[in-house]
């Protein structure tokens, strides 16, 4: 410790202040913000409309209406449909925290059985997608090489070429693609959460959806070729990376090739 | 008599105060200067110099393994499906890569910091600066060579005979203009080829990826977008370049297309719309990105190159960035079995403003 104070006055020592601060609070707030917390996957049970009902009036009526009529503050549910419930449910964007520019994906606080109670009971108000089974979101057999076409062509532009996610307008994101599952990534095609658009049966048929997602699926195992992922958004990263890191390492290099050098003048020693 | 000075705060590149004795020897203009004798066969400290050769060895021995390892990696690590024991294609190349680059890497930081080193710490630092003598002749030689060229030029008969020069510039000239002609004759003009596209009228719109052709049915959900092509192109990268389309569908009010015309031609219409599908340029008028994140919420088109947005409901109007005119629209309509259908080619040019647009 007195090692320390005897070189309070270091000139670096400021730096290490800050840097050992911002250690501590990083440290501090992943301790105590904790993990996610993951739903079990339920027996299956019939779901059940009027506990879903309840489950509704509970959680979701302030911002959606009791009768999931919409607010001012939130869409009508009426039509939604019981895909677009276990999506945003399961991947925990609603209940939604706070009215922002988009939600984000959070750890939810519902089990399967609750989400796919209120599922049911919107489903029974106004019809719509509904929850793909198991088998409808197999990739078995699925086609990766026309599931990349289809990618790059309808899904690319928002959500980067390798899924990463991208920017959109006043706030609003597309997400990362590597956390959805397979039936979360077929809901959100289907039912077009918040800013996505729809990209319902007619447009991309259920095999066609199952291609797109064994691609999203297979790209997000792949090992990157240059060994670091760099964020796998492409030419932003990289080419912070060259400019900074590449470019300002050739600088140092240019600097020491150029000082001029200093003659060492040692009187003892000589041999 | 020098008093020891508070010694400069140093950074790299900093000049040491102190000059050494034989720092820099200097000449008279035009004089010249024995090197042999002016620089010191040995350096000045040898312990110093006997630690700098073994770091520069090390370097060198560094630099020959890392390089006998470039040469392994580039024998051992095999890539593609006829490698002896081929697993996965990018697993493999993200080896190779990294062996390589690294070795490379290193062997050659490690004889250039070598070789640094070396120079810096080893040979001798003196400048020695000759000073050049005049570059300019004397004057004697400046009027010789002058009265020569004067006489030389008599001799050639050129000034004193004005028919044989002023044919011989009329013999060059046509020469000299001929490449103006050769060149322009340089590749096809674009003719009409930046205002036409693949589209006509009665051709249907397919998927783009799965060729299917698609019903105002299909695209029945408010919110769906597509990125669709002329039926027949799929594989015509030139034709696809200009003809990429994408489709929106609205919920029923919300599309307010406003007609548009310019002189006689009409540019943007609802009757160019089909059940609330409304047609639109995926080439952004900007400088031709294509332009289709779509955010469904507030019918905007954003362009992800430049940030361009264009309001889908109205005619996709520019509403930000910089692009300068609003996406042509499609007309589209329905054939006898209910497929989209384009009604017309574009009527305006897709993509990019140019200059004879017009």
């Amino acid at each position: 410790m007195s090692s320390i104070i005897a070189r309070r006055r270091h000139p670096a020592a400021g730096y290490a202040a800050v840097a050992g601060g911002l250690v501590v609070a990083g440290v501090l707030y992943s301790v105590l913000s904790g993990g996610g917390a993951s739903a079990a996957a339920p027996a299956n049970a019939s779901t059940s409309i009027a506990e879903g009902k309840s489950l509704f009036i509970q959680s979701c009526s302030t911002c959606h209406g009791l009768d999931a009529q919409g607010t001012s503050q939130a869409p009508s549910l009426v039509g939604a449909g019981a895909a677009a419930v276990d999506f945003q449910m399961s991947t925990g964007r609603m209940p939604a925290k706070e009215i922002g520019a988009e939600n984000p994906r959070k750890p939810t606080d519902f089990t399967k059985t609750q989400i796919y109670d209120i599922a049911g009971w919107i489903a029974s108000l106004g019809g719509g997608p509904a929850i793909p089974s198991a088998s409808q979101v197999s990739t078995a057999g699925a086609n990766t090489a026309l599931g990349y076409e289809l990618f790059n062509t309808n899904c690319a532009q928002c959500h980067g070429f390798a899924g990463a996610g991208g920017a959109l307008t006043y706030g609003k994101y597309a997400p990362a693609l590597s956390a959805a599952n397979a039936t979360q990534i077929y809901e959100a095609m289907l039912t077009g959460p918040e800013a996505m658009p729809v990209f319902g049966d007619g447009t991309i048929t259920p095999a066609e959806k199952r291609d797109i997602i064994a691609y999203v699926i297979n790209t997000r195992t792949e090992p990157n070729p240059g060994g670091l992922s760099l964020g796998r958004t492409g030419p932003v990263t990289e080419g912070l990376v060259a400019w900074l890191g590449g470019l300002g390492f050739l600088v140092l290099i240019a600097m020491w090739l150029t000082a001029k050098r200093r003659d060492r003048r040692i009187e003892s020693e000589q041999e | 008599m020098s008093e020891t000075e508070e010694p400069r705060r140093r950074v790299i590149g900093t000049p040491s105060s102190e000059p050494a004795a034989l720092d820099r020897v200097v000449s008279e203009r035009g004089q010249e200067i024995d090197a042999v004798a002016v620089l010191p066969s040995d350096p000045e400290n040898l312990g110093h110099a006997k630690r700098i050769e073994r770091i520069v060895a090390l370097c060198f021995i560094l630099a020959f393994f890392a390089g006998v390892g470039f040469i392994a990696a580039y024998v051992g690590i095999e890539v593609g499906p006829s490698a002896p024991a081929h697993t996965d294609l990018v697993d493999e190349a993200f080896r190779s890569n990294l062996a390589l680059g690294l070795s490379l890497a290193v062997a050659l930081l490690a004889i250039g910091t070598g070789s640094m080193l070396w120079v810096r710490h080893l040979t001798p630092n003196i400048e020695v600066v000759e000073h050049r003598h005049a570059l300019r002749s004397d004057p004697e030689d400046r009027a010789k060579f002058e009265e020569f060229f004067t006489k030389g030029a008599q001799v050639s008969q050129v000034t004193k005979r004005p028919l044989l020069r002023r044919t011989m510039l009329l013999a060059t000239a046509p020469l000299a203009l001929a490449p103006l002609v050769l060149l322009r004759d340089l590749g096809p003009l674009p003719e009409d080829s930046l205002r036409v596209t693949a589209w006509r009228k009665g051709l249907r719109a397919v998927v783009f990826g799965t060729n299917r052709p698609l019903t105002p049915a299909d695209i029945s959900i408010p919110g769906s977008m597509i990125t669709v092509i002329p039926e027949g192109y799929a594989g015509d990268d030139d034709a696809l370049a200009k003809s990429g389309v994408i489709l929106i569908k609205f919920a029923p009010g919300q599309l307010q297309v406003p007609t548009v015309y310019n002189g006689k031609t009409q540019l943007y219409g609802m009757n160019w719309t089909v059940d609330n599908i409304v047609a639109y340029s995926k080439i952004c008028t900007h400088v031709g990105c294509p332009v289709a994140l779509y955010e469904q919420t507030t019918h905007h088109i954003l362009c992800p190159c430049h940030q361009s947005t264009f309001d889908a409901a109205h005619g996709a109007k520019v509403i930000f960035g910089p692009a300068a005119r609003p996406l042509p629209q499609l007309p589209m309509g329905t054939d006898a079995d209910g497929y989209l259908v384009a009604l017309s080619d574009f009527t305006q040019p897709v993509g990019p403003s140019f200059w004879e647009r017009g």
